[in-house]
């Protein structure tokens, strides 16, 4: 009997221990399911519209916040101090989870939370040198006044509220992971911002174009890779004028120029992914006012990368979208000025061959002498594991990401070379949120210019418009100054030529303000055209959507907010119209069979649009892709990366050289020619098409074929949206794409009252049992923006608000 | 009686405790209203079933039950109503056994 007890109450403190346990990626059962303090605490009620009074240690006066019916916050405060600390403490309440895993990631610590398996990518990180490039970024932010009031108050904003947090009160991804906020670190401000910089001006080619040299030799890369695009229709109009005296440009190195006379044969990018902004004069509006656009382009994911926020203040009133964990208002309007960004894909990330003096890597070879390495520690903790101590070998160009073949990850990313140091922006002294502290508060185009002389990394087309009726384009940020092509390739790390030789003057980066065509407008495309006297890249993102954006806007007459939002949905492919005719053209009807010829027929009578419906786009889309593969067969290399020419150069190939050697396909006995090409890849594109949805017809249409999906930020099954039918895709102004695309669109129509609209997919709260969680995704899904409230004061009556929070000091 | 006991204290104490208290509350009871084991068992149970129902529907209905179907397909269950059961009976699983073991102890080691 005794012994009996015994045993089941073992058994009892067993099964309780089991249900407090995490067992591999299974949360501890108990703790996560039971009702008091488990996931069920997490279900928000769908009336949240509560008034509510709180006392917070720190703050200096009284703030009033007005929710309205999205929960979007509207913050009046008495000062600075209070407005960054509020907009600390409401960020938190609504995205901790968010902003605490996005740090991690940028920090290279999520094996802490998660255990080894994200042992590579925090790895990486370290190496890359996010670490060291976030703590430069914080000095830089903690020199100047107004950047460190930011951060320090934001950051007491956060901690305020995680102080009084309870477990049960933890977002359900804590609980999922069973781990616990910490308190929240200036720098964390900065890790978002080289998260930012890795995402957008993180990836380099010069790898593989180095391997592209070694394999093809200096005459073919140049003709398959030029400078400067067949296609283009550049940001800033052809034609400016520049009004400066360029600095001297620096002489290439005698390795680059051995390189590029030398006679001896010595991951491709997903095109298509960029943002859009424009802004038309008043000329082209209804009410002679300007009016902005911007969609830029990310990972589209629940919660968003967007928190929408009102901020003002004594000094500032404005309204837009910030990053969670960043201090500010990133893109957005006042009552004076308005501005967006898409991204400028300049060359900011170089990789630098080192010569080690020996195995101690203490030395390498760099202007006639040995010079010393310095080393960084970096320390990874790992969850369930003894942490990770890895030393990086910095030379003065940074780090050596892969000292040897050994740290590389064989699932790592490709195109990082072993051996070389990466020189990259992100890892230099920098203060972006200066510039966007100016912007908030900007009131002119003199203000706009001054703003964007702060900025560093990731470089950004700063499109602006105000109430004055300037329009301005300045594709901006610290852009190294170079020899033409210096870092198209792995550069030569004991040469000083090859070093970068200081910066582009602010004042000379490309812009221009009130062309004479009454808009302005970026897709990611080249800056400027060849008579730009600097080199920023031989690359750049493809002409296509600036083209129909140009196209649209050169039509536009009286223009409205709604003329804008309907071009952001503008599925028309200037791709299609380049290159449809010639497909068509050089096809051969004859060998196709019926079903063949039935989807040649869905093209023929395609509207060239990308339309959610359309049963031509798919086929199109099908066979271009197939015949670029075909063409570049040459490129397909097991055993190294090699960079394939743009669309744009197949583009050339196929309008002007349908002579090409590069149609025949090398496997093959028989010489291929382009008529073969694009038969070739007709046939075996639509007998795919054939094989996935059976016989054309209905079920070929766009929306269902293309996979158009949001995921929650750890890709949780039931926490995202799933499949759902979109028109768009990477090469029209709509670019959505997979879990990519318009993570905010936003028109200001500019005048003596500033109209705002906007929306993105998901909506403020991160908590997916909040009902504010993904309530603006139909809007945002049906191509429809909200009107943005913009109050000028706490007191401004507005049927929209729904409850009021105020905040005062203990 | 021992059924009200347990129920009441488990629905009170998940407000402020840890979930497992409710394993001490079923323990104590259950050797305190001394019945018999299997009937404790049974009571211990039940009880905490019960309560932890009770106090997951408070939460969950005023949310439309959103957020548990979203946690029902992570936890690959076909509904909502199911990730409750579950829940309700792996509380109940451990106020069972709980209330079990004090019924035990107290008829191994405080009777004759």
């Amino acid at each position: 009997m005794k012994f009996i007890a015994i045993l089941v109450c073992a058994l009892t403190l067993g099964l309780v221990w089991a249900l407090q346990t995490q067992f591999g990626d299974i949360p501890p059962i108990g703790k996560f399911l039971n009702p008091g303090t488990g996931f069920w605490q997490n279900a928000e009620g769908k009336d949240k519209a509560k008034d509510e009074e709180l006392k917070l240690d720190g703050l200096q006066g009284k703030v009033t916040i007005r929710y309205d019916e999205h929960r979007i916050p509207h913050i009046f405060a008495e000062n600075d101090h209070d407005l960054y600390y509020v907009q600390g403490y409401l960020t938190a309440r609504d995205r901790l989870w968010q902003m605490d895993i996005q740090t991690r990631a940028g920090a290279g610590r999520l094996s802490e939370v998660v255990g080894p398996k994200a042992l590579d990518i925090d790895r990486y990180h370290r190496r890359m040198g996010m670490t060291y490039g976030a703590e430069n970024s914080l000095r830089g932010m903690m020199k100047d006044p107004e950047s460190r009031m930011m951060v320090e108050a934001y950051t007491e904003g956060v901690n305020s509220y995680i102080h009084h947090l309870k477990p049960k009160d933890y977002p359900i991804e804590f609980k999922l992971l069973d781990y616990a906020p910490e308190d929240w670190k200036p720098i964390n401000c900065a890790y978002l911002l080289k998260n930012m910089s890795e995402t957008l001006a993180g990836g380099s080619d010069d790898f593989a174009m180095t391997n592209n040299l070694k394999v093809f030799g200096t005459a073919t890369v140049n003709d398959l890779f030029p400078d400067y695009p067949f296609h283009e229709d550049p940001i800033i109009p052809g034609g400016t004028k520049w009004n400066f005296t360029p600095l001297p440009i620096p002489k290439p190195s005698g390795a680059f120029i051995a390189q590029m006379t030398d006679n001896i044969k010595a991951k491709e990018i997903e095109p298509g992914v960029g943002s859009n902004n424009w802004a038309i004069s008043g000329s082209r509006s209804a009410n002679g006012y300007p009016i902005l656009a911007n969609d830029p382009h990310l990972n589209l994911t629940f919660p968003s990368i967007w928190y929408q926020i009102q901020m003002s203040s004594p000094t500032v009133n404005v309204y837009g979208v910030s990053l969670p964990g960043a201090p500010g208002v990133v893109i957005g309007y006042n009552q004076n000025i308005s501005w967006g960004v898409t991204n400028v894909d300049a060359d900011v990330m170089d990789w630098y061959q080192v010569k080690f003096r020996d195995n101690s890597k203490n030395e390498y070879w760099y202007n006639n002498r040995w010079n010393k390495t310095t080393k960084r520690v970096e320390v990874i903790s790992i969850k369930g594991q003894k942490p990770l101590v890895d030393t990086v070998i910095y030379t003065h160009h940074g780090p050596v990401v892969y000292t040897n073949v050994a740290q590389k990850p064989k699932e790592g990313r490709e195109d990082i070379p072993v051996g070389d140091a990466c020189r990259w922006i992100a890892h230099d002294e920098s203060d972006e949120f200066k510039t966007f502290y100016l912007l908030n508060r900007g009131k002119n185009y003199d203000d706009y210019r001054k703003a964007l002389s702060y900025y560093t990394a990731p470089a950004q087309n700063f499109i602006f418009a105000d109430r004055d009726k300037d329009i301005a384009i300045t594709p901006n940020g610290k852009f190294p100054l170079k020899y033409r092509d210096q870092g198209k390739y792995i550069l030569d790390g004991s040469d000083p030529a090859d070093d970068w030789q200081g910066w582009i003057p602010y004042n000379q980066n490309p812009t221009v303000k009130d062309p004479p065509q009454g808009f302005v407008r970026s897709a990611n495309e080249s800056p400027a055209d060849q008579t730009y006297p600097y080199y920023l890249n031989w690359r750049f993102e493809l002409y296509d959507r600036g083209k129909r954006i140009s196209d649209l806007l050169k039509a536009m007459k009286n223009a409205t907010a709604d003329s804008m939002r309907m071009m952001q949905m503008d599925n028309y492919s200037m791709r299609a119209h380049d290159v449809l005719p010639a497909l068509l053209k050089y096809i051969d009807a004859s060998k196709l069979n019926k079903e063949q010829t039935e989807a040649l027929g869905l093209v023929k009578k395609w509207n060239l649009r990308f339309d959610a419906d359309s049963e031509g786009a798919g086929v199109f889309n099908a066979w271009w892709l197939k015949f670029y593969d075909l063409v570049w067969d040459e490129f397909d290399n097991s055993n190294m990366i090699l960079n394939k020419p743009s669309f744009d150069r197949t583009e050339k190939l196929l309008l002007t050289e349908p002579g090409s050697k590069w149609f025949d396909i090398v496997k093959t006995p028989a010489k291929e020619t382009c008529t073969d090409i694009a038969t070739m890849a007709f046939i075996l594109s639509v007998n795919d098409l054939i094989k996935q949805y059976g016989e054309p017809g209905k079920k070929w249409q766009w929306g269902d074929i293309k996979d158009t999906h949001i995921n929650h930020l750890a890709n949780l099954p039931g926490f995202g949206t799933g499949h759902f039918s979109a028109g768009g895709t990477g090469s029209v102004i709509n670019a959505l794409k997979g879990g990519n695309g318009p993570s905010w669109r936003m028109v200001v129509q500019m005048g003596p009252e500033v109209k705002g609209y906007g929306i993105f997919p998901g909506g403020e709260s991160g908590n997916p049992g909040s009902y504010y969680y993904d309530d603006m995704f139909e809007t945002w899904k049906d191509g429809k923006l909200n009107d943005l409230l913009f109050l000028k004061s706490a007191d401004e009556k507005s049927d929209r608000i729904k409850s009021t929070l105020t905040l005062s000091t203990k | 009686m021992l059924f009200l006991i347990i129920l009441i204290l488990t629905f009170i104490c998940s407000y402020f405790w840890p979930w497992w208290v409710m394993a001490i509350i079923a323990f104590i009871a259950a050797f305190i209203c001394n019945k018999k084991p299997g009937l404790s068992f049974f009571m211990g149970f039940a009880a905490v079933f019960v309560a932890w129902a009770i106090v997951a529907l408070l939460k969950s209905l005023p949310n439309d039950n959103v957020l548990a179907e979203r946690v029902a397909k992570l936890m690959q269950l076909p509904n909502w109503p199911l990730l409750l059961l579950v829940t309700a009976f792996i509380g109940g699983l451990v106020g069972g056994v709980a209330a079990l073991s004090g019924a035990l102890v107290k008829k191994a080691f405080f009777k004759k």
